[in-house]
């Protein structure tokens, strides 16, 4: 396994694969599936100051190649996510990277002083990109001087290391990457879904109730890795790269493009053993590409011109 | 225990108008029990469509159970055109089904099904009069062209039909057979305006209802399927349809 193992921020990871923020709750339901101390770490749902019940239904609409969902960020809250699900969380040998949202800019400092001192948050993770909140959330991640001021904000506070959440829904993402990296982000993680609607042909409306949603799954990942290309050549601090990984070739791909570890979403949706399969086919790929170890592979689409000869498909 | 296989087709028939009666052998079919439950079927093998669909469990049997469902869009089209000896993934059993000891022997129960939320009913049917309970069926259509079940449901008792336009049986909706009937318990799986209807008719002592909405992952983890609780209708509480359901019991839950 040690051709998977990864160090970032805070994080040692056994392999560099993980469940995404929003799409594995807080564990539960997928450790009736396999062991969750197979996974190198896991992205929990996000948690605000207060429980929040989300959008009204319908959430989800599929897309060609995807989903749309508008949750609207349900959580317990903070008091609940400190004292119950990280707790039974802590029965797996796994870093946990928390995920906070809010509101204000107030919300997301009190969910980050307290959840960074959870023994087992070995990092957060500032959800500046959800597309389905109405105050908070995308706002604080279009705009360069907010997505900073914030992350400021929320280092002065943590006791951990601090991973942003970028957003795909801008003209210039470079340049917010550059700001968290100025106002203290020691990674990134990206991208968040893809803002989208589906209309019905029945009544002319749309499908979700809250009209428009994220978009999600395999159709977003040539949007992700061309991202991650960007970003990551104009950075230095690393990527989380996620967005339609549905393989060990997928994860391979972001690692190409940048990433120095990967986090998979819809698929667990669609495959609830996704993760660790690919944590299982992983060294095979690496073996096809003649790869001793995978953070051998970050940002090579830019770095080296040789090709990667061994593949063979 | 839930389960994912690659199951067999057996058979697939069209018993009503798009309706597709799928018959599919695995060993997971071990796993089930309760009726109400479902499974999350994977119609095509490649990445689109990309989600599951969650279809109820109609009837289970010796290492076979039976699906049925309506062909209306891409997902249920791939599942129209499976022939036996294709594959289909399947994850299941989910959900908390219809709780069958709840009713007595010797006790009546009304099994109300509309549409696609009749499959459900048969099992159920068949458990209930193993356990000695009387069991009258009240199915409702949208016309005389859509109609199945009725033979099927008869091997267990009374069946009553309605029809929309009344182009067979009882002409309007399943509540109007019910105010005749009387019974101990009702079990209802159909669209949320008849569940809504039941609910509020109070037609019997104790009501179960099977509830509809879009999932994602049917194991209750993307959230999708969320409803309010009637003790909390506006506040934080929630009820998932996909893993706290599909059944519950009425009056629980917001429909």
């Amino acid at each position: 396994m040690s051709a998977l193992s990864i160090e970032l921020p805070g994080l040692k990871l056994k392999n560099p694969v993980m469940p995404a923020s929003g799409c594995f709750g807080f564990g539960r339901e997928f450790s009736q599936f396999y062991d969750l101390s197979l996974l190198g770490a896991i992205m929990i749902k996000a948690t605000t100051p207060e429980p929040r019940f989300g959008n009204p239904t319908p959430r989800v609409a599929e897309t060609p190649g995807g989903m749309l969902n508008a949750i609207g960020l349900q959580n317990p809250g903070l008091k609940k996510v400190f004292n119950e699900e990280l707790p039974w969380l802590d029965q797996f040998n796994v870093p946990i990277i928390a995920n906070i949202a809010g509101s204000t800019e107030n919300d997301y400092v009190t969910v980050a002083e307290q959840l960074s001192k959870a023994p087992n948050v070995s990092a957060l993770e500032l959800n500046i990109s959800c597309p389905n909140v109405k105050t908070g959330g995308i706002a604080f991640g279009t705009d360069p001087e907010m997505a900073k001021g914030l992350t400021k904000k929320v280092k002065e506070v943590s006791e951990v290391p601090v991973y942003v959440k970028l957003s795909p829904n801008v003209t210039d993402i470079v340049s917010i990457a550059k700001a968290v990296e100025n106002g203290g982000a020691d990674g990134l993680t990206m991208i968040n879904t893809l803002l989208g609607m589906r209309l019905d042909l029945a009544t002319g409306q749309p499908i979700l109730a809250n009209k428009t949603g994220g978009l999600s799954g395999p159709s977003v990942k040539p949007v992700a890795i061309r991202m991650i290309y960007e970003v990551s050549q104009q950075v230095s601090i690393p990527i989380i790269g996620m967005g339609g990984i549905q393989s060990a070739e997928d994860v391979v791909e972001f690692f190409l493009a940048g990433a120095s570890a990967t986090a998979v979403g819809t698929q667990n949706f669609v495959d609830p053993f996704i993760c660790p399969k690919i944590i299982q086919e992983l060294p095979e790929v690496l073996a096809k590409l003649g790869v001793d170890h995978i953070s051998e592979l970050t940002g090579r689409s830019w770095k080296k011109n040789e090709r990667l000869a061994y593949y063979r498909p | 225990m839930i389960k994912q296989e690659i199951c067999k087709v057996v058979s697939n028939r069209q018993i009503a108008d798009n309706i597709f009666e799928l018959v599919l052998s695995g060993g997971i079919s071990a796993e089930m029990g309760q009726p109400g439950q479902f499974v999350h079927v994977k119609t095509g093998g490649g990445f689109d469509p990309l989600l599951r669909r969650p279809i109820s469990i109609a009837s289970i049997n010796e290492g076979t159970f039976t699906i049925l469902f309506r062909w209306q869009g891409r997902g249920t089209a791939l599942l129209a055109e499976k022939i036996p000896g294709m594959s289909v993934d399947v994850l299941g059993p989910l959900g908390n089904g219809f709780p069958v000891l709840e009713t007595k022997p010797g006790e009546t129960a009304i099994l109300v099904g509309g549409g696609v939320g009749v499959p459900p009913m048969y099992e159920l049917a068949k458990q209930l009069v193993k356990n000695g309970v009387k069991v009258i069926s009240v199915i409702g259509f949208q016309s005389a062209k859509d109609i199945f079940y009725e033979q099927e449901l008869g091997e267990f008792g009374e069946v009553y039909v309605a029809t929309v336009d009344g182009s067979y049986g009882q002409k309007g909706f399943v509540t109007a057979i019910l105010n005749d009937l009387e019974a101990d318990i009702i079990y209802a799986c159909g669209p949320t305006p008849m569940l809504r209807a039941i609910e509020n008719g109070n037609y019997a002592a104790k009501t179960y209802l099977s509830l509809e909405e879009r999932m994602g992952c049917g194991i209750g983890a993307c959230f999708a399927c969320v409803c309010h609780t009637k003790a909390d209708p506006k506040g934080f509480s929630y009820k998932k349809v996909c893993s706290d359901g599909p059944v519950f019991k009425a009056g629980e839950v917001v429909i």
